[in-house]
């Protein structure tokens, strides 16, 4: 093994050195460590940080790919849809094809380029600066960033967000693992209230839309959940809305994919299903309110709430955002609830507040991605309470003990 | 007449190379050692000098705190060096060892009718003292303190570890010297927790309290035990004593005689021949090791068993409280690609293209390999699933990372020893030294809360 034995002689040459986290980084990228225990347990398990990310990763490989085709495919049923040509979405005949992805590989994966270039850049320096090892964090980060933004988001736009995210958010706690907020969605914050022309309304959503916006051939690129904000018709079915054939964020449109993603991460047992059980389920209580609200009258069909009130309860899970938030950022066990208690209550109130702030918020409808924020903020609350359950439960065998 | 203790979360790690139940004599040790830091915070007070003559018995050193705790030599043998390190700490007492032994007489004593005072003397006297820890903090215990209750395990469930369900048979007598005795010292009860359905040794001891135990690892051990039976509070001392200690501790009352005598188990997937071997503390492990043969060379040598034991060379001797010596081998080696290929030779607790759940009943040949750097604590929710205890595992090790002693007591660190947190050690993702974390918060409590 000529490859292992040069790359150790490296290491020993950089051991000690300023260059020696960012050599490792590459190093341990293809090779174990030849690291022993010292003390303690003589023997550890086979997981470690980059396979636990690894595996996010895998799981937001589908959606990554049908955010590529859905991108090229909007873009041309837009085109056909100004000329006044209804589409008939079809996976095979007019979906998977080669035009659809050549248009959204040329669109999304710079994004991915830069996001992981930008944000593993930072990691790297920050490392070399700090001396400590270049965490895997933004392994997931850098991926999930490039799906939760609109496709034509200028670039120079992107490498702002992420270098504010990055070290704004992250690297000034600490780094991975001390973090507050959940680092993607801190930096699509950023973008959201920095850039709100370009991170909402009607001509972001699909390519091309706000380029050819004025001129003859104008294309409509609104989301469902801006449809219904602003009380227009919705055409997109259910069945369509499930398997993300809408416009959207390049990666949160198909619940399906994200479905699978969730199963995926549920059965390697990475993600919590707590937080993703409990998060459905205060979405769906949050929308029997609303439709109650609406069944009891009590709002008129002219108040700008109406039309999202009385979208029915269940459908709030397939728009939006929603369902990419809670798979891949509500889980994040960093920022989100510690404890297996203070999952159930993080995960119910993310569900709860997304629908919550989307029905009255019709100017930013996108409500998961602050309920998220807001409840990163709460979650070391939640879990010092639930924490101190345990240790009233102990003082208490004391007084019980001395009284 | 029994209760029943179920552990649920945990894990029994299914490892190849459990000893044979079979006895073989270890041949006679040429040398042996005493390591003043297998007595966790005791300041050796030397009592001879480097050329003295002992007698198995005899007083190497005692406690600079407490001068009546002895600690004894377990051969007849000269002392040949005092190995010292930084600040002139004793690190290694070395002996040279006579060919036969002569013993100490101590008198016998009849633990029936023998005070608590006179017990304590003797034990403290005959260098038994040591085998009996307290909690909290998990020290040797203080000869002064009164316990609310003793704990014993009567079993283990360590991988690749000592059956003492073996390795006790036929010290009945022994066993139950020592619990008449211990029986003294406290007001409450001994507390012994059995392996349920296993015959064991201890189903014909008298003055205890039993209780049949089952589930996975860590259900033997004995922190695991106390914290369903009755935890430890603040305020409050419990001692624990391992089970093949007794045996000493009984011998010595029964005979007058100390007979440091261990049946170890000696494991692990590099030993060709795995089985019991009859030898002492501070005996060379290379004596039994090479009795057995070793399938590779390039190992890792443990006193103790592969969770919690401790790294020690091949030509080094068995620990003071080792009843087990485990060799694996050693993982200095890389790995191409092996944080994202699928594994089917490790053991793992999540599913991300790990296989071990597939092969629940498979026994695995695990290196010394840590399987990834050293990170900060990411995942959260794992070591609950493998950590019995009513504590929050990762809560009380961060509290102990940033030394908050409130936090540190509020949420139990009265209860805890190191090795209770072995497992969440085994399955953390972000490597980090769980135990030694602990063993340096409950270090810090002592000095700062004594």
């Amino acid at each position: 093994m000529g490859l292992k034995k040069k790359l150790h002689t490296l290491k020993e040459k950089y051991r000690g050195t300023k260059m020696a986290p960012a050599f490792n980084a590459f190093h341990t990228f293809l090779y174990m460590p030849n690291m022993t225990t010292e003390s303690g347990s003589h023997i550890r398990a086979a997981d470690d940080l980059k396979r636990t990310m690894n595996t996010v990763i895998m799981a937001l490989v589908p959606v990554l790919l049908f955010g590529i085709f859905n991108t090229g495919y909007q873009h041309y049923a837009a085109i056909d849809a100004a000329n006044g040509i209804t589409r008939e979405v079809s996976l095979l005949e007019n979906f998977l094809t080669w035009e659809n992805f050549s248009l959204g590989a040329l669109k999304v994966l710079p994004l991915v380029l830069i996001s992981y270039g930008v944000g593993l850049g930072i990691e790297f320096i920050f490392a070399i600066i700090y001396g400590h090892e270049v965490e895997e964090g933004y392994l997931v980060t850098g991926m999930l960033v490039p799906l939760i933004v609109p496709v034509d988001i200028p670039l120079w736009m992107l490498v702002i967000a992420i270098v504010f995210g990055v070290v704004i958010g992250k690297e000034v706690f600490g780094g991975t693992g001390m973090n507050i907020l959940n680092p993607a969605l801190t930096i699509r914050a950023f973008l959201f209230f920095a850039y709100p022309t370009w991170m909402s309304g009607d001509k972001v959503w699909v390519h091309g839309a706000r380029e050819m916006a004025g001129t003859p051939d104008a294309i409509s690129g609104e989301t469902v959940l801006g449809k219904l904000a602003q009380g227009n018709e919705v055409t997109t079915s259910i069945a369509d809305m499930f398997f993300g054939f809408m416009p959207g964020s390049i990666g949160e449109t198909s619940t399906f994919l994200i479905l699978i993603g969730a199963l995926f991460l549920l059965f390697t047992k990475i993600a919590s299903w707590r937080i993703m059980l409990s998060s459905v389920i205060g979405a769906l209580v949050m929308g029997l309110i609303f439709n109650g609200v609406v069944s009891a009258g009590w709002i008129g069909t002219n108040s700008p709430f109406y039309t999202l009130m009385d979208t029915t309860f269940w459908h709030h899970l397939l728009i939006g955002g929603f369902a990419f938030g809670v798979v891949y950022m509500a889980t994040d066990p960093v920022t989100g609830s510690q404890t297996n208690r203070g999952k159930w209550i993080y995960g119910f109130f993310i569900g709860f507040l997304s629908i919550m702030i989307r029905v009255f918020n019709p100017a930013y409808p996108e409500g998961v991605m602050l309920a998220i924020l807001l409840m990163n903020v709460f979650a070391p609350t939640i879990d010092h309470y639930v924490v101190k359950a345990n240790v009233n439960k102990r003082k208490k065998r004391l007084n019980v003990k001395t009284a | 007449m029994s209760k029943d203790i179920t552990i649920k979360r945990g894990l029994s790690i299914r490892l190849i190379g459990g000893a044979e139940e079979v006895i073989s004599d270890a041949p006679r040790s040429r040398t042996f050692v005493i390591r003043p830091a297998d007595f966790h915070l005791i300041t050796p007070r030397m009592v001879i000098k480097e050329g003295a003559k002992v007698k198995v018995g005899d007083t190497i050193f005692h406690s600079k705190d407490h001068e009546e705790m002895k600690f004894v030599a377990p051969f007849s043998g000269t002392l040949t060096k005092i190995e010292r390190g930084a600040r002139r700490v004793i690190l290694n007492l070395h002996f040279d060892v006579d060919e036969t032994d002569e013993y100490v007489d101590f008198g016998s004593l009849d633990a029936k009718t023998a005070s608590a005072d006179q017990i304590k003397a003797k034990l403290l006297e005959s260098g038994c003292w040591p085998f009996i820890m307290q909690r909290p903090y998990h020290v040797i215990a203080n000869p002064e303190s009164t316990p609310r209750d003793i704990f014993i395990s009567a079993f283990t469930s360590a991988p690749i570890s000592n059956n003492y369900n073996f390795s006790l048979r036929g010290k009945e007598k022994e066993l139950q010297t020592a619990i008449d005795a211990l029986s003294k010292f406290t007001t409450g009860s001994i507390h012994v927790g059995m392996e349920k359905g296993v015959a064991s040794p201890f189903d014909s001891i008298q003055g205890i309290k039993r209780y049949s135990v089952s589930g996975p690892h860590p259900a033997g051990n004995v922190g695991t035990q106390m914290n369903a039976i009755a935890p430890v509070n603040k305020g409050e001392i419990v001692w624990t004593v391992n089970a093949q200690d007794l045996v000493i501790i009984g011998e010595l009352l029964l005979t007058g005689k100390y007979n440091p005598e261990r049946i170890v188990a000696l494991t692990g997937s590099s030993v060709k021949k795995p089985k019991y071997y009859k030898t002492r503390i501070g005996a060379e492990v290379s004596t039994f090791v090479y009795d057995s043969g070793l399938n590779e060379e390039n190992v890792r040598v443990i006193s103790g068993d592969v969770l919690t034991g401790t790294k020690i060379a091949l030509d080094k001797h068995l620990g003071a409280y080792d009843t087990t010596v485990t060799i694996i081998p050693e993982g200095d080696d890389y790995e191409f690609f092996g944080w994202n290929k699928p594994v089917f030779d490790k053991i793992s607790t999540s599913r991300a293209l790990t296989f071990s759940w597939l092969f629940p009943k498979k026994e695995y040949d695990l290196t010394t390999n840590t399987n990834g750097e050293h990170r900060a604590f990411v995942m959260t929710g794992g070591y609950e699933k493998v950590f019995p205890l009513d504590i929050y595992p990762m809560q009380i090790l961060k509290a102990c990372m940033v030394e908050d002693l409130d936090d540190m007591e509020n949420l139990g660190m009265y209860e805890v020893a190191p090795e209770d947190f072995a497992l969440t050690e085994f399955v953390c993702v972000s490597k980090q030294p769980h135990q030694e974390i602990i063993r340096k918060g409950l270090d810090l409590m002592i000095k700062e809360i004594g």
